[in-house]
């Protein structure tokens, strides 16, 4: 990148503040009030990071507890993942009714594992 | 043919084609992912006691990548952010970071974790021969408090022949009633100079620790591996958004590209998210 490209660029941006802004959902004024909630995720998911790695050090009685533990934490960090990043927490329908099959299919998926290991039938 | 509603919503759904597109493939990625995960659950739930290894792993290491996606989730989303603001400039930088981001979170895994696996090896004793081993393995003293019992004595392969292995004993081995081995550590602690011989007659199975090693290194380099995958498709995609062809779009269509750069980093963010749960799982417990 060079400094020659700046006035073709803004030029593009000025074009596109006609056009193309009117369409969108999120305009450019939308978008800067969140970039302060990204960076407190992203310090947030760091700070979980760490409490996830001291906690494995913490005896809560039994391996299971332990492994319970860190999936809550994980757990959590995904969903702020999945909600700020990914923006799910104001996403449109459409994406909504494909989340719901999947977790639909992903939650028989644990199921089938939770009843192969437990073996109700022949046990 | 012009592709419709890269930019503007389709009236049916709401959503430009992309979004909903990206979304129906992590669908899918949520069940592959689901699938190796749910496979290494049952695999670790009816693996025998003492038999799922921990702390095989450098926790440092793997806190510091899992670090580095974090950051690299951050920097994605303030590329787009900055697109939807028009700063060319600040996006491309964001975009720059987020692909070094990706190249050293490969390298790290690829350079340095898995070879460090490549080159450890461990010898499983069988189960009648585990008493004339116990000054490596020191089951009585876990026995007295309680925990699980240990098979594998592990280390640096010094010398094989036709009759035993020499193996410069890892710490936990080497000093196996010491009560700092009952736990992993979070620093890793290197192979010792004890140098310990195993006769072959005595060893169930003995390998490197390659995926062949155990369901836990079958399950650890399959899931790494396919994350890895997916971490290098996120960096090729990144770099030929950030390339020329890049400000070129931005150019004809700056909204275009912010809708490509967001797709991507949903994506990325799948990949980051992935790894939230592959790190304590692996690393960790």
């Amino acid at each position: 990148m060079n400094e020659s490209h700046e006035p073709v660029l803004a030029e593009a941006t000025a074009a596109a503040a006609g056009e193309e802004v009117s369409h969108d959902e999120h305009t450019a004024h939308d978008v800067s009030k969140h970039i302060r909630g990204y960076l407190m995720v992203g310090g947030t998911l760091l700070l979980f990071t760490g409490i996830t790695v001291a906690l494995s050090y913490v005896n809560f009685g039994t391996q299971k507890a332990n492994v319970a533990v860190a999936m809550v934490v994980a757990t959590f960090k995904a969903c702020l993942v999945a909600a700020i990043f990914m923006h799910l927490a104001s996403e449109k329908r459409m994406i909504y009714r494909i989340l719901i099959f999947t977790f639909f299919f992903v939650f028989g998926l644990f199921w089938l594992t939770y009843l192969a290991w437990y073996d109700p039938i022949t046990r | 043919m012009e592709i419709p509603y890269t930019v503007t919503a389709r009236p049916d759904t709401g959503l430009w084609n992309a979004k909903v597109g990206i979304w129906l493939f992590l669908a899918s990625e949520v069940m592959l992912f689901g699938g190796l995960f749910s496979a290494y659950v049952f695999l670790r739930l009816d693996a025998a006691p003492g038999a799922w290894p921990h702390g095989l792993l450098n926790v440092p290491v793997g806190t510091m990548n899992t670090a580095i996606l974090i950051a690299s989730s951050v920097t994605v989303v303030m590329a787009w952010a900055s697109l939807k603001m028009r700063k060319f400039r600040a996006y491309w930088w964001y975009m720059l970071v987020t692909i070094l981001c990706g190249v050293t979170f490969l390298v790290v895994k690829l350079a340095y974790e898995w070879p460090q696996k490549f080159d450890h090896f461990g010898a499983f004793i069988k189960k009648d021969a585990l008493e004339k081993y116990e000054p490596f393995l020191g089951n009585h003293h876990l026995a007295e408090k309680g925990l699980a019992p240990r098979t594998e004595i592990s280390g640096h392969l010094h010398h094989e022949n036709a009759q035993e292995y020499e193996i410069a004993l890892d710490p936990v081995n080497a000093d196996p009633t010491n009560p700092l081995m009952d736990r992993p550590h979070f620093l890793p602690l290197s192979h010792t100079e004890k140098i310990a011989k195993i006769e072959k007659a005595d060893v169930e199975y003995a390998n490197m620790f390659l995926p062949k090693h155990s369901a836990y290194f079958a399950s650890y380099f399959t899931i790494t591996g396919l994350h890895g995958l997916h971490v290098l498709g996120g960096v090729i995609v990144f770099t030929y958004l950030w390339l020329p062809v890049g400000t070129k779009l931005y150019k004809r269509n700056p909204e275009h590209l912010a809708n490509r750069v967001e797709v991507a980093g949903l994506f990325w963010h799948f990949v980051d998210l992935v790894w939230i749960f592959v790190f304590p799982l692996f690393y960790l417990l």
